[in-house]
């Protein structure tokens, strides 16, 4: 089980490098004159010139890469062209506002789809249809579109909660819930939908298998055939498939935390795009990476505790 | 791949091809949902396509005066907060909408479909780096990786799509290389192998087929989520300033939010309807295939019983003198049906009548389709979805099975009656030890503590004849072998001391000396405990060896039944002579070869 | 040359094992096996004896690793592809499984046809071919247009038997294909066999897990276990009076349709047993 652990360890920290690698090649090789985009078409060639020199861009991009990597190691990613602020800071300093959405929006859709996943395999006809209605629903509308909605809902109709704008949990709880709920229900719908569908599935397909006869054969009740034996073997696919929902809710979180107006990562992202701050991109990728990894690395975790096969795979 | 293929009869291929997709488009839209959707896309397309001459207005002809107007007289959708045509803007936003999604599905096509391709035909290490690129590629949100992109290369629409496509083109690939590893398992492309096909041939033939399907489903979700994505960025204000689109337009409104709600409404309806339209398109097209193209593994057309023998009565041999024991099940005018989504029902059993005396085992015989495993499992009430006791009563011990309630019946399985299944590996739960399966029935059941099973446990497997049992009790069932398994199921089922056993075919899926020491064990069981067994089996030599009795099945009924030794020596139906025919074990070895003629040099 | 047809020497077939640095698992370990003109040689063993994979590697389907497969006097154990397809008109085969061998979105007539197009055969020529074909194999000459799943399990085996014929093979390899038939189909499939053989001269290698299937249709039978062949010869005398002792285990192990000739089959299997269980049996 050890190896196990440290071979998935293993394999997630080549990842990051991987992405890491190809992420500052491909972002530095076709950087343009950067000089001339920060300080603007006024700026003397001289002072274009010592701005690059400053940034350290004049060097072939192999050593560049080497002077980032080195610090990269120690946790110094370099610093904003144009703000200056460091890169760890600004991405750590926002990283815990998405870390709250995108958490709150996966434990939501384990538990609802879960839920919806068991009913609709269990119970059949209409609470099945309703499931499988809204799955497609769920499914091929955009969240942000859902996060639009609830805007529109909750501040021009009903005026119940504050519809956007962010509140530290330090600074008051219960105003952080409400400043979250919104954004988390809009990122969930569709991760919901999706992992439901797959509860729903391998539920069916593993009620199929001829051991679940034969457990019903040695006299055990229908909630210990499903609950105990059922569900835990239907949970590996759908355990995986919250995995791939995790990836698409840090996606989500950037379009919903700018309808929402929550300063989180997607936030930073979104403006270093727009003003070409290549350091703040290329720390936000190797951010998200590395939450990826960690996240696909407790569900190897998970899978390995849920089935046996796997621990040895 | 090699030009000796033969240009004449690749027609004949695309041909084959061609009526397979016609019916498959026929398909979907005999599907109410899927002709709808299609419908919709194609009017979208035209829409785009068109653009120019059903547009009123220029869509980027911005009216001081008209801001924010709503729906009606000049302007059909009303204008946005700079006082542009929101109907034109719409109609000319869904070129740069269907043409992005169009170059990021091709993109992604091209690139996943192709490597897929050679990757589950040609094999392994392409395999493996194909599924690093992929994982390399998935570990980023689609969104994150188009913001760098868009860092460097610019707003432009079409590159940020090529991107996107690159991106997906694992989820083509994937699902391509799974579809071709699958199929190149099969036989039929082993025998294509041997009957001469070259590999092109075979890949064209035999595999692009297959692909076809999963990857219009597949393309028609990444189609929603290229314009899903193209419109996110545009809304994020990244996208061509210079071009309308409908994430763009959606900004614009949502800016105006408070002034003029309505405005959200037209864009959010194009994204929204054209996406859910593509994901029921893929569904129907899903359903469309499955509705037809699985291989209906276990039908038996030529199991129909003929008319005549419906009326037939059943050939009921004498009983021996001497008295039997106590009866221990009474099968009586037993119906099996299936439900059928029209609502009908589909009878597999018609009326069968059948017993069961303590210490004896009766064994139940007949071809697949005969129903002789749907009257085991209607006993114990354990019949697939769908299926139920239409008529007839199961008496056992003064109950009638085929009325108690559920709770009734649970506390009947296990403790009074038992079932060892055909396939042993498929019938232990992959995820708990052996011991763990093997417990718990015994502590729910028994009610016994956690020692007190492992201990009865451990004895049972040394019953059955399991070298280490120990070793067994913790096992996983992937780590013991088939002949193991069937021991442990048999433990399994005789653990809390039932009265009846039911075993379906319990040696078909042995080896035949395995099934020899299996045999064995049951016979000794049953003996020490004086249990009744009902065995349902095809072979003549398990019903010979194991059965004081036997009942022979037909289409759903028994035919003959009477002691094994009367039945054997003098089968008196004309089916149960026929398959005394059949059989080979007493038939004449072939003899050696006589040379003839026949043989022409080599 | 006699009338030696396939001539198998010292094979080994050994499959590369998952991961690296691993130990190749080696399914057959050097065995040899001949097969006349118009021969039936019976092939048994239990699940993992490797016979399987001796018909694949005469096939061309397994790694051979080691001594040789002669067809015709020719080594034919490591040809290459273009090769070996040139061979598809010699040596033909029969799977198991009658769900999985024809594919399902082909219409029977695609199916027979195939082998014939890659012989360049003309379209009217392969179709009265086909029509040959089916009246050879007694199904109704309408079945061309249907697809598989419309036939029962011996009726595709039927198919694939004919599929087999298609290009006038003179070796067919059989690979348990009645074991997945009921027991009135597969003695009718059998039959077929028989007058498949009697009027084309073919050869079978017939694989199969049953000693009663293999000595109805063999004239020679080998048995093979773990990977190696433990007894060989005459059909009659391999199947009736087996004098290895696993041969005599199989032999004893297959119930009998007769509860009293059973009961003493089963008794000196037991003694068999019991005088063996000195030494360690599985």
């Amino acid at each position: 089980m050890l190896w196990f652990v440290l071979r998935r360890l293993a394999a997630g920290v080549v990842l990051i490098v991987a992405i890491a690698v190809l992420a500052f090649f491909l972002l530095y090789a076709t950087g343009g004159d950067v000089g001339r985009r920060i300080l603007g078409p006024t700026a003397s060639a001289d002072t274009v010139a010592q701005k690059n020199t400053q940034l350290g861009l004049d060097k072939p991009a192999l050593s560049q890469f080497a002077d980032w990597a080195s610090g990269a190691v120690r946790g110094d990613f370099g610093r904003s062209w144009f703000t200056g602020q460091s890169v760890s800071d600004a991405v750590t300093g926002r990283l815990a506002v998405t870390l709250s959405l995108v958490i709150g929006a996966t434990v939501l859709t384990a538990v609802v789809a879960v839920v919806l996943g068991v009913l609709a395999a269990r119970r059949g006809g209409w609470v099945d249809t309703a499931v499988q209605f809204l799955s497609v629903l769920g499914f091929a509308v955009p969240g942000f579109l859902v996060a639009i909605l609830l805007v529109l809902v909750f501040a021009i109709n009903l005026d119940l909660v504050d519809p956007t704008g962010y509140t530290r949990f330090a600074d008051s709880p219960s105003g952080w819930l409400s400043s979250i709920l919104l954004p988390v229900i809009a990122l969930s719908i569709a991760s919901i939908v999706g992992v439901a569908q797959q509860v729903r599935g391998s539920m069916l397909d593993t009620l199929r298998l001829d051991y679940v006869r034969t457990l019903r054969s040695r006299g055990l009740s229908e909630r210990r055939v499903v609950y105990g034996h059922v569900l835990r073997n239907a949970a590996g696919p759908a355990l995986s498939i919250l995995g791939v929902q995790f990836v698409g809710l840090l996606g989500g979180a950037v379009l919903v935390e700018q309808i929402f107006a929550i300063p989180g990562i997607g936030q930073t992202a979104v403006s270093a795009t727009v003003g070409g701050d290549v350091p703040l991109v290329l720390g936000v990728v190797i951010a998200t990476a590395v939450l990826v990894v960690l996240l696909n690395l407790a569900v190897d975790l998970l899978q390995g505790w849920l089935n046996p096969k796997v621990r040895r795979a | 791949m090699t030009t000796t293929a033969a240009p004449t009869d690749l027609p004949a291929v695309r041909t084959l091809e061609r009526t397979a997709r016609v019916s498959l488009v026929r398909r979907v839209l005999r599907s109410p949902v899927g002709a709808v959707s299609l419908v919709f896309l194609l009017l979208v397309v035209l829409a785009a396509v068109f653009a120019p001459l059903l547009a009123p207005q220029d869509p980027d002809f911005a009216s001081a005066r008209d801001v924010l107007a709503p729906p009606g007289g000049d302007h059909l959708l009303g204008t946005d907060g700079s006082g542009r045509d929101i109907l034109s803007r719409l109609l000319y936003a869904s070129r740069l909408s269907l043409s992005g999604a169009a170059t990021a599905v091709g993109v992604a096509a091209a690139i996943g479909i192709t490597a897929g391709l050679l990757a589950g035909y040609y094999g392994r290490w392409s395999e493996s780096v194909a599924s690093s690129v992929s994982s390399v590629f998935m570990a980023l949100p689609a969104i994150v990786v188009l913001l760098a992109a868009r860092t460097v290369l610019g707003p432009s629409p079409y590159t940020t799509m090529i991107v996107l496509g690159v991106l997906v083109s694992p989820a083509f690939y994937r699902v391509v290389s799974a579809a071709v590893a699958g199929v190149r398992q099969e036989l039929y492309v082993d025998a294509a192998r041997v009957s001469g096909l070259s590999d092109g041939r075979i890949i064209a033939r035999h595999i692009l087929t297959v692909v076809r399907a999963p990857a219009i489903i597949l393309a028609a979700g990444m189609a929603g989520i290229a314009i899903t994505l193209q419109a996110g960025l545009d809304f994020l204000g990244l996208g061509d300033p210079q071009r309308p689109s409908w994430g763009g337009m959606l900004s614009d409104a949502f800016a105006a939010i408070y002034r003029e709600p309505l405005t959200l409404l037209w864009p959010s309806l194009a994204i929204g309807l054209t996406c859910i339209a593509l994901v029921l398109l893929g569904s129907a097209v899903r359903d469309a295939l499955e509705r037809s193209g699985r291989p209906r593994r276990r039908r038996r057309r030529d199991a129909a019983p003929p008319a005549a023998s419906l009326a037939e009565s059943v050939v009921v041999h004498d009983e021996p003198t001497g008295a039997r024991a106590e009866e221990l099940l009474h099968v009586r005018d037993l119906a099996v049906g299936y439900d059928q989504p029209d609502g009908s029902t589909t009878e597999v059993v018609h009326g069968v009548e059948l017993s069961v005396h303590r210490g004896e085992i009766h064994g139940l015989i007949g071809e697949s389709g005969s129903g002789k495993t749907q009257t085991a499992f209607a006993v114990m009430r354990l019949l697939a979805a769908g299926g139920r006791i239409v008529r007839g009563s199961i008496e056992f011990e003064g109950a009638d099975l085929a009325t108690l309630s559920e709770k009734e019946m649970t506390r009947l399985r296990g403790r009074r009656i038992a079932y060892v299944p055909q396939e042993p590996m498929s019938n232990l739960d992959p995820v708990f030890t052996v011991g763990h399966q093997l417990t718990e029935p015994m502590r729910v059941a028994l009610g016994l503590s956690r020692t007190a099973a492992r201990t009865r446990a451990l004895d049972l497997l040394a019953r059955v004849g399991i070298p280490d049992p120990q070793r067994t009790f913790a096992a996983y069932p992937h780590q013991i072998s088939g002949g193991m398994a069937q021991r442990v199921l048999i433990a399994g089922a005789v653990s809390c001391g039932p009265d009846l056993l039911i075993a379906d075919e319990p040696t078909t899926a042995l080896d035949v000396t395995v099934q020899a020491e299996v045999l064995d064990l049951l016979r000794d069981l049953q003996r020490e405990s004086s249990m009744g067994v009902l065995l349902v089996t095809h072979n003549f030599g398990v019903v010979a060896d194991l059965c004081d009795r036997v009942s022979v099945m037909r289409a759903g009924r028994i035919v003959e039944t009477g002691p094994t030794r009367a039945v054997f020596a003098t089968p008196r139906h004309e089916y149960t002579r026929s398959l005394f025919d059949a059989v080979l074990e007493d038939t004449a070895p072939r003899g050696p070869l006589v040379p003839t003629t026949q043989g022409a040099q080599a | 040359m006699t009338d030696r047809l396939l001539g198998v020497e010292d094979l080994v077939v050994e499959y590369p094992a998952r991961g690296f640095g691993k130990k190749p698992f080696r399914a057959l370990s050097g065995l040899s096996l001949d097969i006349r003109l118009g021969e039936t040689v019976g092939l048994v063993g239990e699940s993992g004896s490797g016979k399987t994979t001796l018909g694949r590697a005469v096939l061309g389907l397994a790694p051979v690793t080691g001594g040789s497969i002669r067809y015709a006097g020719r080594d034919i154990s490591r040809l290459g592809r273009k090769e070996r397809r040139a061979l598809a008109s010699d040596i033909q085969v029969v799977f198991q499984d009658p769900y999985t061998s024809l594919n399902p979105a082909l219409t029977i007539e695609q199916i027979l046809t195939e082998p014939l197009t890659v012989r360049k055969v003309a379209r009217p020529e392969a179709a009265r071919r086909v029509r040959d074909l089916l009246d050879q194999v007694h199904l109704p000459a309408d079945a061309g247009s249907r697809l598989p799943r419309e036939f029962s399990g011996g009726q595709r085996q039927r198919i694939a038997i004919a599929r087999a014929l298609a290009l006038e093979p003179r070796l067919i390899v059989c690979d348990e294909p009645v074991s997945a038939l009921d027991l009135s189909t597969q003695a009718r499939v059998l039959d077929l066999f028989r007058e498949v053989q009697d009027s084309t001269g073919v050869a079978y290698l017939f694989i199969s897990h049953d000693l009663a299937v293999v000595r109805h249709l063999s004239h020679r039978v080998a048995v093979m276990y773990r990977g190696e062949i433990v007894e060989s010869g005459d059909g009659d005398q391999v199947t009736s009076r087996p004098q290895h002792p696993y041969t005599q285990r199989l032999f004893l192990a297959a119930p009998l349709p007769d509860p009293d000739l059973q009961e003493q089959r089963r008794a000196e299997r037991r003694r068999l047993a019991r005088a063996a269980a000195a030494p360690s049996v599985s």
